[in-house]
């Protein structure tokens, strides 16, 4: 069968075996996603510390293997991060899956960088970090 | 083309060659492999003599209909108006004038839920099933939003069959105005059994419209011995262009709706205080036509009764069989639909293996399915399902594809389990 880059052992892992899924005891902020085309949804529980970095995030995924590993993947990469980071690692990210290119410091989540022979599966990995900068941002509003 | 005949399973086998031949867009490669196309329900592959007699339109005989007084104009109107009498054959129409050209089934719906539906009533009742496209759900949601109509929804039993015994308990309060069901799923392949339904709808004094979508595509249609009141079909899955569609309806029933949109061509006279009407059908086709898509069907029609229905539906039903056995091999793959008459429409899942990821691989050996809640999500959470993968067969469709559709699924599945 004809393999695909896309499908690396990476993604497969993350999605079947995902190590940042479930609920987050002492949440303080939840975001949801959803793509009503395919009716993936993912759902996201955060704690901040005292410098805004996320603390821990948590993520319900219920979606096709790209979209959940993705969540898995951003869930590991943002721990510790702060917003201006986040929302640099997001850009970069769309930028890999745009042009099949990923910018030096994306690591893991280049797997992600062969989608740009899918276009139309761009959205199921982008997904998971839309939800995040909106709920980020929706906090920062607060 | 070929001459009509009935065909038996080996006559299809030798005449498969030929009828691929037609489709230029079988010979293409896609991600380097042959193409396998198993998504003729969403939109079917066109015939060379359906692209030639577009191209032909327009390379040599194109100009607006209905009222040039030139050479072109007339024989654009003559080809135009030919298919009209082509497609009243095609479904056992009555009379050419009971034929409608709309966009695509979703306006012929739209067609009937904004014009037949201005002359219900609040209280009176549209029925649909729960199995039913987006195009025959919505519009009816529409009509109710607008005039207080009441919609019903009729179950489907747990094989994906319509159940019969819900049909007649809703139609038993005598208040349903217009039973409008598919007459084939998208999703499940199901084949409803029209002529029964719309028994049981004329006794409770309902109108009935069929979607045909999907049937006509597959079997002989007949509207009169179906009974029916409306009748829609759409010309892209009947492997002519898209941008064309029909409404058939009894000649009477449309002479009564009043019209859908307005402009040139469906008046009879305009003054600025009021106009008239034209007759039917031209009362629903305001504007423009889309006139080489309307020849551009004709052509398909022509190309479809060249096969004829008796082999393609032995050629169908054999496909499907085969497919069944297939895909019934496969480790975890579940069908979804198990309607004892069906046709060539296979939805599936296989484990925990998302449709979409099914899809992007299957598309990576030349395979293309359609993956997602197909237009029908309602039907979606009654199947208990977010989506399941489909395939779905043509004319040109072989075995050995549906073998490598198996083969392609079984080693997915060991991707991902």
């Amino acid at each position: 069968m004809a393999q695909d880059d896309l499908y690396r052992t990476v993604v497969l892992e993350r999605a079947r075996a995902p190590r940042y899924s479930g609920p987050l005891a002492g949440a303080q902020m939840r975001g949801e996603g959803s793509n009503p085309l395919c009716g993936d949804r993912v759902r996201l529980q955060a704690s901040v510390d005292a410098q805004g970095r996320v603390a821990a995030l948590r993520h319900e995924t219920r979606g096709c293997a790209i979209c959940a590993a993705s969540a898995d993947l951003m869930a590991e990469r943002v721990t510790g991060q702060d917003r201006a980071r986040i929302s640099q690692l997001h850009a970069d990210l769309a930028t890999a899956v745009e042009t099949g290119m990923a910018p030096e410091g994306l690591d893991e989540l280049s797997a992600f960088a062969p989608l740009h022979r899918h276009r139309s599966r761009i959205r199921c990995a982008m997904l998971p970090w839309s939800a995040l900068v909106e709920m980020l941002n929706d906090d920062k509003d607060r | 083309m070929m001459d009509q005949t009935v065909a038996s399973p080996a006559d299809i086998a030798g005449s498969l060659r030929h009828i691929r031949a037609d489709f230029p867009i079988l010979s293409q490669k896609v991600h380097g492999k042959d193409l396998v196309f198993l998504d003729s329900a969403a939109s079917a592959q066109k015939p060379r003599q359906v692209i030639d007699a577009m191209a032909d339109t327009m390379r040599t005989q194109y100009a607006n209909i209905h009222r040039g007084l030139y050479w072109m104009s007339e024989r654009t109107t003559e080809a135009y108006e030919a298919v009209r009498d082509q497609v009243a054959a095609f479904l056992g129409a009555g009379a050419r004038e009971e034929i409608v050209f709309t966009r695509n089934s979703t306006e012929a719906i739209n067609l009937v839920a904004h014009s037949f539906g201005s002359l219900l009533k609040p209280g009176q009742v549209v029925l649909v099933s729960e199995m039913e496209h987006h195009a025959n759900l919505v519009p009816w949601q529409m009509l109710r939003d607008r005039t207080g109509i009441e919609l019903r929804v009729t179950p489907i039993t747990d094989d994906g069959a319509l159940d019969m015994d819900a049909l007649a308990r809703n139609l038993s309060d005598g208040r349903v105005a217009l039973v409008a069901i598919t007459h084939m799923s998208n999703v499940l392949g199901t084949i409803t059994d029209a002529r029964a339904i719309a028994d049981m709808a004329h006794a409770a004094g309902a109108k009935v419209l069929f979607d045909g979508s999907q049937l006509a595509v597959h079997r002989r249609v007949d509207v009169r011995a179906l009974d029916a009141d409306f009748y829609v079909v759409t010309g892209h899955k009947l492997y002519g262009p898209t941008g064309i569609g029909v409404l058939w309806a009894r000649r009477e029933i449309l002479e009564a709706m009043p019209p859908f949109l307005g402009g040139g061509d469906m008046i009879s006279t305009v003054s600025f205080e009021r106009s008239t009407w034209a007759s039917v059908p031209h009362k629903f086709e305001a504007g423009t036509p889309a006139i080489i898509e309307t020849i551009g069907l004709g052509a398909a029609l022509a190309y479809i009764e060249s096969i004829g229905f008796d082999a393609i539906g032995a050629h169908e039903e054999a496909l499907t069989a085969h497919a069944l056995k297939a895909l019934g091999n496969v480790s975890g793959l579940k069908v979804i639909g198990t309607a004892p008459d069906r046709g060539g429409v296979i939805s599936f899942t296989m484990d925990d293996v998302h449709p979409h990821d099914i899809a992007t691989l299957l598309d990576r050996n030349g395979i293309a399915v359609r993956a997602g809640h197909h237009c029908a999500e309602p039907l979606m959470r009654r199947l208990g399902v977010s989506a399941t993968a489909r395939a779905s067969f043509g004319i040109y469709t072989t075995p050995e594809e549906i073998d490598f559709l198996a083969a392609t699924l079984e080693q997915i599945r060991g991707f991902f389990v």
